[in-house]
């Protein structure tokens, strides 16, 4: 690049600078720019056209007076000028006027782009650099447009220099980021991945960024690169320091490059070619050799490069997770760095070690290092690395160490940093869990958890350990007494009130025994916590007395006495109140069989995946620095997986509880007291009870399997059988239009039933509700915002694809387009059957959320099945229409698993769901189910026969459908099918 | 409470830092420069709130003065003693400067001492301050004379002490107005107010007793309905309705409550006896009628015609007219028939100044403004034209009608004192949309 010449320095714009820079106020300074630019204008607007030098100067004093915050709305003409001077200096300066102030709606673009293109094609080296620069610079969607096939060109032409080599490989690097549809490789490719060969090595680096971004989108079109790049790696770790010249960076070779190519790398599996492989091995080996040599200079840039290819290959190798040999030594390379005296080193060492934990080469070599990091967590000085080691420890956990671990990381909680407490809280609850062989162990490490950091222990933690006592008998009695001695501390935290009160309520009989621990003494020392806690906690508390009540019948008029009091009875909390009122009664009505009955001791929860895991998945989220992006991937499954089931738990829980009091309590009353609470008339509670829901109500209970209010969705006790099929799957909304993948299950899912929640994710919940009669059926569909920021511009299409178009007409309600946060909308959809049909109709779904447009398609659960009459007939009138139908192509067969326990009520209800009527003592069989039904379309009516014959020993069905037109049994036959 | 007083040059370094109360925190100095002396964008709002903190400022010249508080307190009251301070401060060393700041800072760190105790303001009359708060060292001060100081601060007429003597008793009146307009295009009056000063200097010996008189529409009314008829109707007409008004702590506000005569003991020297408004009836001095055409894309016609109205002997000063210019302006050419006129670029805007003018007199100025095409599509907001000038009479009708002195102990009587009486209005902020 020429050098700026002493005659290019401009004095105007020098002394205009220092102008502004000896303003004594903001007024001076403004006073100052408005006369400058009222001379620019009035410079540029002269007659007498302006030289090259002035225009210069001019254009950068506008460009100065941008920069200091004020508004430039004239000068790009002249700016565009400059870019067809010939003069590099004034050449710059446009550029660097445009790539800052012109915006891409700008009527000068095709101006500037044409100048751009003169450049590009010139054989001026400096020239091209300019260009390829500014196109980098601005690197919008149009600057795209217009030279994305351009630049690959200049990359892999023979003639082109190799510094607008490496400005080219950047600019369309740049490019690709803003819009990767527009760069298209194709037949660029491999001279693309062969610019890895050139000799320059500014020219390889430069590539390397763009091959290992596009790599990342297309990993096959680029594997070539791999056997490349491990000969160009070792080329470079084997050569000595001084053969790259200006590449060498403090007595270490291109570390840089080396970076690179490590990370490139990365994207992909090992190389399958053993010599390939071996020549890597062998630069991996080097460079962990090289890390043993002592430095070849003291300065920190040496130390820094060395070390910043070491960890690219050490996190290589951990990628690759399959030579035991270099896993051990990076291990031990890292537990070097443990105790190095770089703050820095030892973070990263803590990090790559947790990665190193995992693999199974490796996890016995991390281990040996426990001792160094316990004192890392203990003393280090800076709380990210201390949270690394915290992270580190929990990864290197198994049997053999859990005990030691979790004491230190319990003894490290009560100093440790408040940012990473509930971190670490929800660690050691997970560790202890996983790890306990003891369970009385189990229960002391939790009970001290929430003793030394209460306000740290979620919900989960303490739902867990309830789980985990009540499941296991052999833990019960001693977690009752532990529970009880932990109680009579003076101050005791409200976690492990409820703790207390659920485990005494349950198995507080197993220490009634012992005179020091009394039923009384129990009350007492519960209740005398009772004012010092939340509500919620409370209505726990209430919930074990009436449990005392029931164990130990001599409490039964203190209780009743405490039930009975104004602060009980008359509460303001609805929920209190409501539980003191039927607690109260229950104790006073029902006689003891029944209390006994009603107050049974909790049934055993089923075993499933530890809520605590999901929730600090879902903690370390956003902040964590995964290395691994499959991890990633497995870890947001896990969440998934997790989220849904706990909300299937919900369900059935809701459906329990009647629904009346959706407040975060409601379903512990619920699955404690069961069903017979569900007697009891519904209470003030509706007042609370959300539009949703209360159309539940309202409805005798057809909206049962609706999903409940959000706030108790997350409430861990609420877990009773879950039922997956009405679990609904949990999906993210994707900018893809198509339907959801899972919209056929959910399709399934409607079949056999009217009512319930179509779809739901973190936004939106969608519930349905519909009524059918004869071919004609009205939809109504709730949209719920579960969000507090409101939706706008909410549209929803019904449309029906293809032929159904023909066989189905929706008519749907326009709904409303601004859905506020937590409110729900109604659509009425009307829907009139034609003919008959396969496919559903589908329901596209727009709206911002935040800014971010929304767009979820899903198919609407409108099956031919809707149409049925039911139709009664005896015994033979079925065989006889039964064998009237007997041409091949009008029966459809179908031999299936049962995917369900095999329950004869469920089939039933099932089957009545399906809309036929089902005919009793009809099959010789008793086993058996057989239906008839009409469907009624308004074309014609199609009469249907159904007969079920279940085995239950193989646990197959076999399902026989005979209708009188052949696509209608078929259809019914696909739909069914999936049901059982 | 004011918790403190910060003082700043206009670098933004602190020049005198004055902390009251505890609850001002050694940052607050820190805060208020960050965040509004050096703030990014101008800070228009003369309170700002940092941190549950809040900073009063004025800015005289380059000095900005802060007073601090974490207290919900009487933002008026705050600026009053901001301004009083200036005051205080310009008596004492003249021109408030950082050069004079930096040389009287002891002198201005005692004046803080006294004014303000705990954060409440004291005494901040010049006069009484200079008897205690002197520049030179006083000699001789016997022990009388300090207890004298005592009692007078102390007592019940802080404001003037006792034992003045002058040869000539003098008094001098000055009204000054301030008159503020906006009006359209079409010379509709969208809005006018007139709020003005009574500034005395007294120079009167012993404790004299004063009795202000001026056409008041009540007085006026009070004493019509007393009189003739005719005398209502021709003094009716002269009256003027005061919105409201605000007095010099010397004057009895009980007297002023039952029989609206404004009666007090003056202090020595100079000082503001009221502080009025009204908005009825108001002569405005000038109309300002603009014509602006557009030609094309590229050019701006304007042309201003400004007319004097008032008594044609009478004669206006100081008349300044500015007429804002498009931001993309590149070129003026101006005529005018009288005055000078020329475009400033710096403010982006025409100024024409007319030295002198008498009333019911006419003048106009013409422009041709040469506009440069840019690519943004923002019209002009075309702000109004301003104008400033200077005349010698009460825009608001005020007129002085007696200035009563008694003095009962020593021997001069209202007849032996030398009255001036002078009038001067001013533009305020006087615009005219265009």
């Amino acid at each position: 690049m020429p050098a700026v010449s002493k005659g290019d320095g401009m004095r105007g714009l020098a002394v205009f600078i220092s102008d502004i820079r000896n303003c004594k106020s903001k007024e001076a300074e403004i006073k100052r720019i408005n006369k400058e630019l009222a001379n620019i204008r009035s410079k540029f607007k002269g007659d007498k056209a302006l030289d090259g030098y002035s225009k210069k100067k001019y254009v950068c004093k506008l460009l100065f007076i941008f920069l200091l915050g004020h508004d430039i709305d004239f000068g790009h003409m002249e700016a565009v000028n400059l870019l067809s001077s010939n003069k590099y200096t004034e050449k710059q300066i446009g550029y660097l006027f445009i790539s800052v102030l012109v915006n891409s709606n700008s009527e000068l673009i095709r101006l500037i782009n044409n100048a751009i293109k003169n450049d590009l094609s010139s054989r001026n080296p400096t020239f091209m650099c300019l260009a390829l620069h500014c196109i980098a610079n601005v690197g919008s969607r149009e600057m795209a447009e217009a030279f994305a096939g351009e630049i690959p060109r200049i990359l892999v032409a023979g003639d082109t220099m190799d510094s607008v080599k490496q400005s080219a490989a950047l600019c369309l690097l740049r490019l690709y980021k803003t819009s990767p549809d527009l760069v298209l490789m194709g037949e660029w490719t491999s001279r693309v991945v062969h610019l890895l060969n050139d000799q320059h090595m500014g020219v390889v680096t430069a590539a390397i960024s763009l091959i290992t971004c596009l790599s990342q989108k297309n990993p096959d079109e680029f594997k070539t690169c791999v056997s490349l790049a491990v000969s160009r790696l070792s080329r470079i770790v084997s050569s000595a320091s001084t053969d790259l010249q200006d590449y060498t960076y403090y007595f270490v070779p291109a570390p840089w490059l080396s970076c690179k190519l490590l990370r490139l790398l990365q994207c992909y599996p090992p190389p399958e070619d053993g010599a390939v492989k071996g020549r890597l091995v062998e630069c991996l080996e080097t460079i962990l050799n090289k890390a043993q040599e002592p430095p070849k200079s003291k300065k920190v840039q040496h130390s820094n490069a060395k070390n910043a290819i070491l960890f690219e290959a050490i996190s290589l190798i951990i990628h690759y997770d399959s030579e035991p040999n270099l896993l051990v030594r990076a291990c031990n390379q890292l537990g070097q760095f443990l105790q190095h005296r770089e703050t820095n080193l030892r973070y990263l060492a803590l990090e790559s070690m947790c990665t190193l934990a995992s693999s199974e080469f490796s996890h016995e070599a991390v281990k040996t290092h426990i001792e160094t990091v316990i004192n890392a967590l203990k003393t280090e000085r800076d709380v990210s690395v201390r949270q690394r080691a915290a992270d580190l420890l929990y990864a290197m956990c198994d049997r053999s160490n859990a005990k030691q671990i979790v004491a230190e990381m319990l003894s490290y909680l009560e100093t440790a940093d408040y940012s990473i407490r509930e971190e670490m809280v929800l660690k050691v609850a997970i560790l202890a869990e996983k790890y306990a062989v003891d369970y009385s162990w189990y229960v002391d490490t939790i009970l001290n958890l929430i003793r030394i950091a209460g306000d740290y222990v979620s919900e989960e933690v303490w739902y867990r350990v309830i789980q985990i006592v009540i499941n296991r008998d052999d833990v019960q009695g001693y977690a009752a007494k532990t529970v009880f001695e932990a109680l009579q501390a003076p101050a005791c935290h409200e976690n492990m009130v409820k703790v207390g009160g659920y485990i005494l309520g349950e198995f507080g009989n197993l220490i009634a025994g012992d005179p020091r621990s009394s039923p009384l003494v129990q009350f007492n020392l519960l209740h005398s916590k009772f004012h010092l806690c939340s509500v919620p906690t409370r209505a726990l508390l209430l919930s074990a007395y009436i449990k005392f009540i029931n164990l130990f019948p001599e409490t039964k008029s203190t209780i009743q006495e405490v039930l009975r009091s104004d602060s009980q009875i008359r509460n303001s909390d609805v929920e209190l109140q409501q539980r003191a009122v039927e607690y109260l009664k229950l104790s006073s009505i029902a006689s003891t069989d029944v209390l006994a009955t009603v107050l049974e001791e909790m049934p055993p929860f089923p075993e499933r995946e530890s809520s605590i895991l999901a929730k600090l998945k879902k903690k370390k989220g956003p902040g964590a620095v995964s290395v691994n992006e499959l991890e990633e991937g497995k870890r947001e499954g896990g969440e998934l997986n997790g989220g849904g089931g706990e909300r299937g738990g919900d369900n059935s829980t809701i459906a329990a509880s009647n629904a009346s009091t959706p407040s975060p309590s409601a379903d512990l009353l619920g699955l404690r007291t069961g069903p017979q609470v569900s007697a009891a008339p519904p209470s003030a509670g509706s007042l609370l009870v959300d539009v949703f829901s209360e159309a539940g109500v309202n409805d005798d209970g057809f909206l049962r399997d609706l999903e409940p209010p959000t706030e108790s969705s997350d409430s861990l006790l609420a877990e009773g059988p879950g039922d997956s099929d009405s679990a609904p799957p949990s999906a993210v909304s994707e900018d893809a239009a198509p339907p959801l993948p899972e919209s056929n299950e959910l399709l399934n899912k409607f079949v056999c039933k009217n009512n319930g929640v179509l779809f739901e994710n973190q936004l939106l919940q969608i519930g349905i509700k519909s009524e059918y009669r004869q071919n004609l059926g009205r939809m109504y569909l709730f949209y719920g915002n579960k969000t507090s920021v409101q939706f706008v511009t909410f549209t929803t299409t019904v449309s029906c694809p293809g032929e159904l178009q023909s066989q189905l007409n929706v008519q749907a309600k326009p709904v409303e387009p601004l859905i506020e946060g937590g409110a729900q909308v109604q659509q009425v959809i009307n829907i009139e059957c034609l003919g008959d049909f396969c496919e559903a109709p589908l329901l596209n779904i727009k709206f911002r959320y935040g800014g971010a447009l929304q767009n979820l398609s899903l198919k609407l659960p409108v099956t031919i099945n809707k149409f049925f009459q039911p139709t009664e007939m005896a015994s033979h009138d079925f065989f006889q229409r039964w064998k009237q139908l007997s041409q091949p192509q009008q029966e459809a067969q179908k031999i299936f698993k049962a995917s369900h326990a095999m329950d004869t009520e469920v089939i039933k209800a099932k089957l009545l769901g399906l809309g036929m009527a089902l005919l009793e003592n009809v099959d010789p069989n008793p086993e058996n189910f057989v239906c008839a039904g009409v469907i009624q379309t308004k074309a014609q009516q199609v009469g249907s026969l159904l007969r079920l014959e279940p085995n239950a020993q193989a646990q197959m069905y076999r399902l026989t459908l005979r209708s009188s037109k052949d696509t209608v049994s078929k259809r019914l036959c696909e739909l069914l099918a999936e049901q059982f | 409470m004011i918790g403190g007083l910060f003082i700043y040059n206009h670098k933004g370094e602190v020049l005198i830092s004055r902390v009251y109360r505890d609850d001002i925190g050694r940052n607050a100095v820190d805060a208020f420069r960050v965040n509004v002396i050096h703030a990014r964008q101008q800070v228009r709002s003369p309170v700002t709130n940092i941190a549950r903190t809040s900073f009063f400022h004025v800015k005289r010249s380059n000095i900005w003065l802060a007073a601090v508080t974490k207290q919900n307190v009487n933002a008026a009251m705050v600026f009053e003693f901001l301004y009083k301070m200036c005051d205080v401060m310009t008596a004492y060393f003249g021109k408030i400067s950082e050069e004079n700041i930096k040389n009287n800072f002891v002198l201005i760190y005692e004046l803080l001492d006294e004014i303000l105790d705990f954060g409440y303001p004291q005494n901040s009359e010049t006069g009484a301050l200079k008897t205690f708060i002197t520049q030179q060292g006083i000699k001789g001060q016997t022990k009388e004379e300090q207890s004298q100081i005592t009692s007078q601060v102390t007592g019940q007429i802080g404001w003037r002490r006792e034992g003045i003597k002058y040869r000539r008793n003098e008094l001098f009146l000055d009204v000054l107005e301030s008159v503020n307009l906006l009006m359209s295009p079409q010379g509709q009056v969208l809005s006018a107010h007139v709020s003005g000063r009574v500034v005395m200097k007294s120079y009167l010996s012993g404790m004299p007793e004063c009795k202000f008189g001026m056409n008041d529409k009540i007085v006026i009314d009070k004493q019509g309905k007393g009189g003739t008829t005719d005398d209502a109707g021709k003094s009716g007409k002269q009256s003027i309705a005061i919105d409201d008004c605000t007095f010099h702590q010397c004057v009895r506000l009980s007297k002023f409550d039952s029989e609206r005569s404004i009666s007090f003991i003056p202090p020595d020297g100079e000082y503001e006896l009221m502080r009025y408004r009204t908005t009825k009836d108001i002569i405005l001095p000038f109309r300002v009628i603009p014509l602006v055409r557009e030609v094309g894309r590229t050019k701006l016609e304007v042309k201003v015609v400004i007319k004097s109205n008032f008594k044609p002997s009478l004669l206006a000063q100081k008349i300044e007219v500015r007429i804002p210019t498009p931001l993309n302006t590149s070129g003026v050419q101006v005529i005018c028939m009288k005055g000078k006129a020329k475009y400033k670029a710096s403010e982006n805007a025409i100024v024409w100044k007319i030295k002198r003018m008498a009333g019911m007199k006419e003048s106009q100025i013409s422009a041709e403004i040469e506009l440069l095409p840019t690519n943004d599509k923002k019209k002009w907001a075309r702000p109004p034209i301003s104008m400033n000038f200077e005349v010698p009479f009460a825009p608001s009708g005020l007129k002085v009608r007696y200035l009563k002195v008694f003095e009962s102990k020593l021997n001069y009587s209202d007849h032996d004192v030398i009255k001036w009486v002078r009038y001067i209005g001013r533009s305020g902020i006087y615009e005219t949309r265009c």
